[in-house]
């Protein structure tokens, strides 16, 4: 493999806009199968999103809290269709902190009027928040 | 022939229904452009998610996920987009229209309307309705898409409903909007046939096939249902544009027909005041 261009494109897309575009040299993030970390010539594959950080590696280190979407990996070309994805300086840490704690309580308590599907999503989400900010 | 007090009068009603107009127009121009803005930045996302369903269902074969081969009810779910509000010329009552004469059973539909004019149609015309989404539009947001495709797909899970169908105004440009009716559930291989040598590299499914599609199909659904109200909002804006403007130059003509007959009348007034003055004088010498 020739050393002059070891970076792939990367597009990251939501319904709104275009989070994203441009060259990386690595993106990592999680998957319903494990957490994954992507170079140039990866085999072509489909993954499904978990809701974790993404880190995208190229001139600089970028990261971000994906929730949820997938991703299509090319060999030269990564496209991550994202529902919900959030640049550190958008997420309010206060507010995440909160959603964490009530969803813990929620969780504890484990009322039988409580969705716990949904206490747990929301308790997921809160802590890629948090731990992108940290 | 009516006095010029009355045509006076009603040319001052029209000026002031002019204005109203005139400002609707303006209005909803500046959100066409926005909302117009905002359907074209969601394409991509959309392009990109039925380019992926594509390739999974062509890889697929002939999986029988309930998602593609449906289940036994009878049920039709149907998502209708209108406006909140009248005034946009054909707007409302052409989606309304059209899902009427759709030729599905009357008796079988369950009514996801989001949308105030297209609910009341509805439940003028004896449709059973189901919960009433009417606010989403004013603010077209993924996460009320999402929630609402999960209330659907849950039932569609429990097989309660056997099929969802979506009616919206498509974007076609400003001056052109088509209302567009199409079955998002069990999800139809033939709209989905992949068109000539597209394909690529063949794609790896990780989860494979069958499962990604279980995780996919919602996201694709809820893309549609969020596409869709944009560009019913959109459409929305683009109709009452047109409506206004049509209304405007209505009303223009109008006064300019009441101005010429004002004109009339007052000049046939100053005529007959004159000859009725010229006669008098005649009587008296």
């Amino acid at each position: 493999m020739s050393e002059d261009n070891r970076n792939f494109e990367l597009k990251i897309i939501t319904p709104d806009r275009t989070f994203f575009e441009g060259e990386a040299f690595m993106v990592e993030f999680n998957t319903t199968e494990g957490q994954i970390g992507i170079y140039k010539n990866h085999i072509p594959m489909t993954v499904i999103v978990k809701p974790g950080v993404l880190t995208i590696t190229g001139e600089e280190v970028r990261k971000a809290a994906l929730h949820s979407g997938f991703v299509e990996i090319l060999q030269d070309r990564v496209t991550i269709l994202a529902e919900v994805i959030e640049w550190p300086d958008e997420i309010d840490l206060d507010r995440a902190e909160n959603a964490k704690e009530r969803a813990e309580k929620l969780i504890s308590e484990h009322a039988a009027t409580t969705d716990m599907a949904r206490a747990e999503a929301s308790l997921k989400r809160a802590m890629t928040r948090i731990s992108v900010l940290k | 022939m009516a006095s010029m007090r009355d045509i006076k009068r009603r040319k001052g009603s029209i000026q002031s229904t002019q204005q109203i107009t005139k400002a609707m127009k303006l209005v909803s121009t500046v959100k066409l452009q926005r909302s117009k803005q905002r359907a074209l930045n969601s394409k991509a996302y959309f392009n990109y998610m039925f380019k992926t369903i594509q390739s999974m269902l062509a890889k697929s074969g002939t999986i029988s996920h309930p998602f593609v081969a449906g289940n036994e009810s009878e049920r039709k779910a149907v998502i209708v987009i209108t406006g909140n509000r009248g005034l946009a010329g054909g707007y409302n009552s052409n989606v309304i229209k059209m899902v009427m004469r759709s030729g599905l059973n009357k008796e079988d539909l369950l009514m996801y309307t989001i949308g105030k004019k297209g609910r009341e149609a509805f439940n003028r015309h004896g449709y059973q309705l189901a919960e009433d989404y009417s606010p989403m539009i004013e603010a077209p947001d993924y996460v009320d898409a999402m929630r609402l495709c999960s209330v659907l797909l849950n039932k569609y899970k429990a097989g309660e409903i056997g099929e969802i169908w979506f009616a919206f105004t498509a974007f076609k440009n400003t001056v052109s909007h088509e209302p567009t009716m199409m079955k998002l559930l069990p999800v139809d291989r033939d709209e989905f046939k992949p068109d000539g040598e597209e394909d690529e590299a063949p794609m790896n499914f990780e989860p494979a096939e069958d499962e990604a599609l279980e995780l996919i199909i919602p996201k694709y659904v809820a893309s549609i249902i969020y596409g869709g109200m944009i560009e019913a909002v959109a459409s929305e804006n683009g109709a009452r544009m047109q409506a206004m403007d049509s209304a405007t130059s209505n009303a223009e003509e109008m006064i300019g027909k009441l101005t010429l007959q004002y004109n009339r009348a007052r000049q046939g007034s100053i005529t007959q005041e004159l000859t009725e003055i010229i006669a008098g004088a005649q009587a008296i010498s």
